[in-house]
C-alpha cells in the first residue's frame, strides 16, 4: 500500500522537472510553437474563410501540435544526457517516468492552446456553446495527443533530433486528414476514410460540437474514441518502452 | 539481516547471458567490492540489484525488502550512483540535489539543510546556483555523489565511482565512501581500480562471463595467489627486457620507470638483480619486495575462469 503514495509523488516530481527542463528545448519551442502558428498564418490568415467552421479547427491542431511535442523529447534526451538510469534508481518505476512525460506534455498542451484561446477571444468572436463539451476537447485532447507524444519517444534511440524528425513525420500527415483544412462534412472517398482512421478528426469534431454545435458524430464517440487511443497509446508506449529500456542506458 | 541479498540471479540479453546465477551476500554495514574485467557482467548485476533491470530470473533483497516485488520500497533505501555522472546538466547543482531530495520525499526544511551540509562539504557551496554542465567531470561526481546520499541511504551502490576522476575528487570520494559507511550504511562498489578494492573493502567479489569466480576477504583472495611474489626495481639508465630473461623471474613487466619482475623465490631474484648490475656496472637506484597483490589474485583468477 506504501507503494501508490510513493508512485504518486514520483510521477508529480518527474513531471516538475519535465516542465523546468524541457518547456524551453528549442525543439518543443519549434514543433510546438512555431510550427502551429506558422500553418494558421499559412492556410487561415488572409483568406476569406469561415471562422466558426475552422476556429475549433485551429485549436485542435494548436493542442495537438503542443501537447505531443514534449514527450518525444524526453526520453531520447534523458539517455543521451545518461540521466535516464539515474531517475531509474530513484523510488520510481518506469511507468511513473511515462506517466510524468505524459503529464508534462498534457499540461504545456493545455496551458499554451488556453492561452490561444484566451487570446483569440479579443480578436475572433466565435462562442463556445457548450462549456462541458469544450472542456472535455481540452482534456482528453491534450491527454490522447501527450500519449502520441510519448509513444513517439519509444523507439530505441538517444538522438532527439532523429526522434523529431520521425515524430514530424508520424504528426504532419495526421493534420492534413483529419478535417482541420477541409471540413470533415465536406470530405469524400479515401480522404473520409482517412479522416476515420486519424484520432485528431474525433477531436476537431469535438471542438467543433463545444464551438458551433454542430459536429459530424456524436460528442460521446468522439470522447470514447479520445479515451480508448490515449489508452492504447500509453499502453503501446510502455510495452515499447519496457523492451528498449536497456538500449541507450 | 542482510543489506543486500540476490539469488540465483539471471539475465541475458538475446542469447548473451550477462549474469549467470549470481549470489550475493552484503552483510549489513559491510564495504563489498564487486571486481571483474570489462563486459564481465558487473554493470548489468549493479542494474539488477539497482532494480533498473528486471532478471530473467532469481530475486534481490534490499534490507529484506524484494526489489522487483516492491521497487519503491526497495529503493527509499537506497542511494545509487550509476557509471557515469549522471546529473542533469541544465539544472545548477542545488536544483539537481532539490530533485534527488523530492525524489526521496524529504520535508523542505530538512532537504534544504541537508543541501547545504553536502554542497559544503563537497566544495560545491559557492558553484551552488551554476548549471552542471560548466562543472569539471570530477565536480559533477561530486554532485552526482551528493545526489546520492542526499537522504542518507542504508545502502549505497556506487558504479565505478572514481573513474576517470582526478586525485581531490577521488580522495574526496573515497572520504564519503568511507564517512557514510562510519554512519552505518553498506557500500557496494563496483570497481576497476584493485587497489582501492583492497584499502576500502572488507569483502571482494570477482566476477567473470557473468559468473562469480570468487569471493572473499582482500587478504584471504592474496593469499590464495601466495606462491607469487614480486620484486620491483629502477635502474639509473634504460634496461632491456633481456635482462630479466632468467630463471626464477616468471614475468617481468615495465610500470613506469620501475619494473616488476614476478617470482616464487624473491632470494634468488634479488641476488641476480644486485650482481648482474653490478657486472654491467648499472646503477640501482630502487628495489622494493612485495608480497601476493589483490591485483595478481584478480588477474589469475579471471584468466582461470
Amino acid at each position: 500500500m506504501m507503494e501508490i503514495p510513493l508512485s504518486l509523488r514520483g510521477i508529480v516530481v518527474i513531471t516538475k522537472k519535465n516542465m523546468r527542463l524541457y518547456y524551453t528545448k528549442p525543439p518543443v519551442l519549434m514543433f510546438g510553437l512555431l510550427f502551429p502558428l506558422f500553418m494558421f498564418f499559412a492556410f487561415f490568415v488572409g483568406r476569406k474563410l469561415d471562422l466558426v467552421t475552422f476556429f475549433p479547427a485551429f485549436l485542435a491542431m494548436m493542442l495537438f501540435f503542443t501537447a505531443s511535442s514534449v514527450g518525444p523529447l524526453i526520453t531520447p534526451w534523458e539517455k543521451r544526457e545518461k540521466t535516464y538510469e539515474r531517475l531509474l534508481s530513484y523510488p520510481v518505476t518506469q511507468d511513473s517516468i511515462i506517466l510524468g512525460d505524459l503529464a508534462a506534455g498534457a499540461i504545456f498542451g493545455i496551458g499554451i492552446s488556453l492561452l490561444v484561446w484566451i487570446a483569440s477571444i479579443f480578436f475572433v468572436t466565435v462562442a463556445v456553446t457548450n462549456l462541458g463539451f469544450f472542456a472535455l476537447a481540452f482534456i482528453l485532447g491534450t491527454l490522447s495527443c501527450a500519449a502520441l507524444g510519448v509513444l513517439l519517444a519509444s523507439p530505441a534511440t538517444d538522438s532527439p533530433p532523429n526522434v523529431m524528425i520521425f515524430s514530424n513525420l508520424i504528426r504532419f500527415p495526421l493534420i492534413f486528414i483529419s478535417g482541420i483544412f477541409v471540413p470533415l462534412a465536406q470530405m469524400q472517398g479515401m480522404g473520409l476514410v482517412l479522416a476515420y482512421c486519424s484520432p485528431l478528426t474525433y477531436l476537431v469534431d469535438l471542438f467543433n460540437a463545444a464551438m458551433s454545435g454542430r459536429s459530424v458524430f456524436s460528442p460521446v464517440i468522439d470522447c470514447s474514441v479520445l479515451i480508448a487511443v490515449s489508452v492504447v497509446l500509453i499502453l503501446v508506449a510502455r510495452v515499447i518502452q519496457k523492451r528498449n529500456l536497456v538500449k541507450g542506458l | 539481516m542482510n543489506a543486500i541479498q540476490a539469488d540465483h540471479l539471471i539475465k541475458r540479453f538475446g542469447s548473451v547471458t550477462a549474469v549467470n546465477d549470481v549470489n550475493l551476500i552484503v552483510p549489513e554495514g559491510e564495504i563489498f567490492g564487486f571486481l571483474g574485467p570489462n563486459g564481465a557482467g558487473k554493470t548489468t548485476t549493479m542494474r539488477l540489484l539497482t532494480g533498473v533491470l528486471t532478471p530473467d530470473s532469481g530475486a534481490v533483497r534490499i534490507n529484506g525488502i524484494d526489489i522487483h516485488r516492491h521497487p519503491l520500497e526497495a529503493k527509499m533505501q537506497m542511494g545509487v550512483i550509476p557509471e557515469s555522472s549522471t546529473v542533469y546538466g541544465d539544472m545548477s547543482a542545488e536544483q539537481n540535489l532539490q530533485l534527488s531530495g523530492q525524489m526521496y520525499g524529504m520535508p523542505r526544511a530538512a532537504r534544504e539543510e541537508r543541501i547545504d551540509e553536502l554542497l559544503s562539504k563537497m566544495g560545491l557551496l559557492e558553484k551552488r546556483k551554476l548549471p552542471v554542465r560548466t562543472f569539471s567531470k570530477g565536480m559533477k561526481q561530486r554532485v552526482s555523489i551528493a545526489c546520492a546520499i542526499i537522504h542518507r541511504p542504508h545502502v549505497l551502490l556506487l558504479d565505478e565511482p572514481t573513474s576517470g576522476l582526478d586525485v581531490q575528487s577521488r580522495r574526496l570520494v573515497i572520504e564519503t565512501i568511507r564517512e557514510m559507511n562510519g554512519q552505518g550504511s553498506t557500500i557496494f562498489l563496483t570497481t576497476h581500480n584493485i587497489e582501492e578494492a583492497n584499502t576500502l573493502c572488507q569483502t571482494v567479489c570477482i566476477i567473470n562471463k557473468g559468473t562469480i569466480v570468487a569471493q572473499d576477504s582482500p587478504e584471504r583472495l592474496k593469499k590464495m595467489f601466495d606462491t607469487t611474489q614480486s620484486v620491483e626495481v629502477s635502474f639509473d639508465r634504460a634496461v632491456k627486457r633481456d635482462l630479466f630473461a632468467v630463471d626464477g623471474i616468471l614475468r617481468a613487466e615495465p610500470c613506469g620507470d620501475k619494473w616488476r619482475l614476478y617470482t616464487d623465490n624473491p632470494d634468488k631474484v634479488l641476488k641476480y638483480i644486485v650482481g648482474r648490475a653490478q657486472q654491467e656496472s648499472i646503477g640501482i637506484t630502487s628495489l622494493t619486495t612485495s608480497g601476493p597483490s589483490l591485483e595478481e589474485a584478480f588477474v589469475q583468477i579471471t584468466e582461470c575462469a
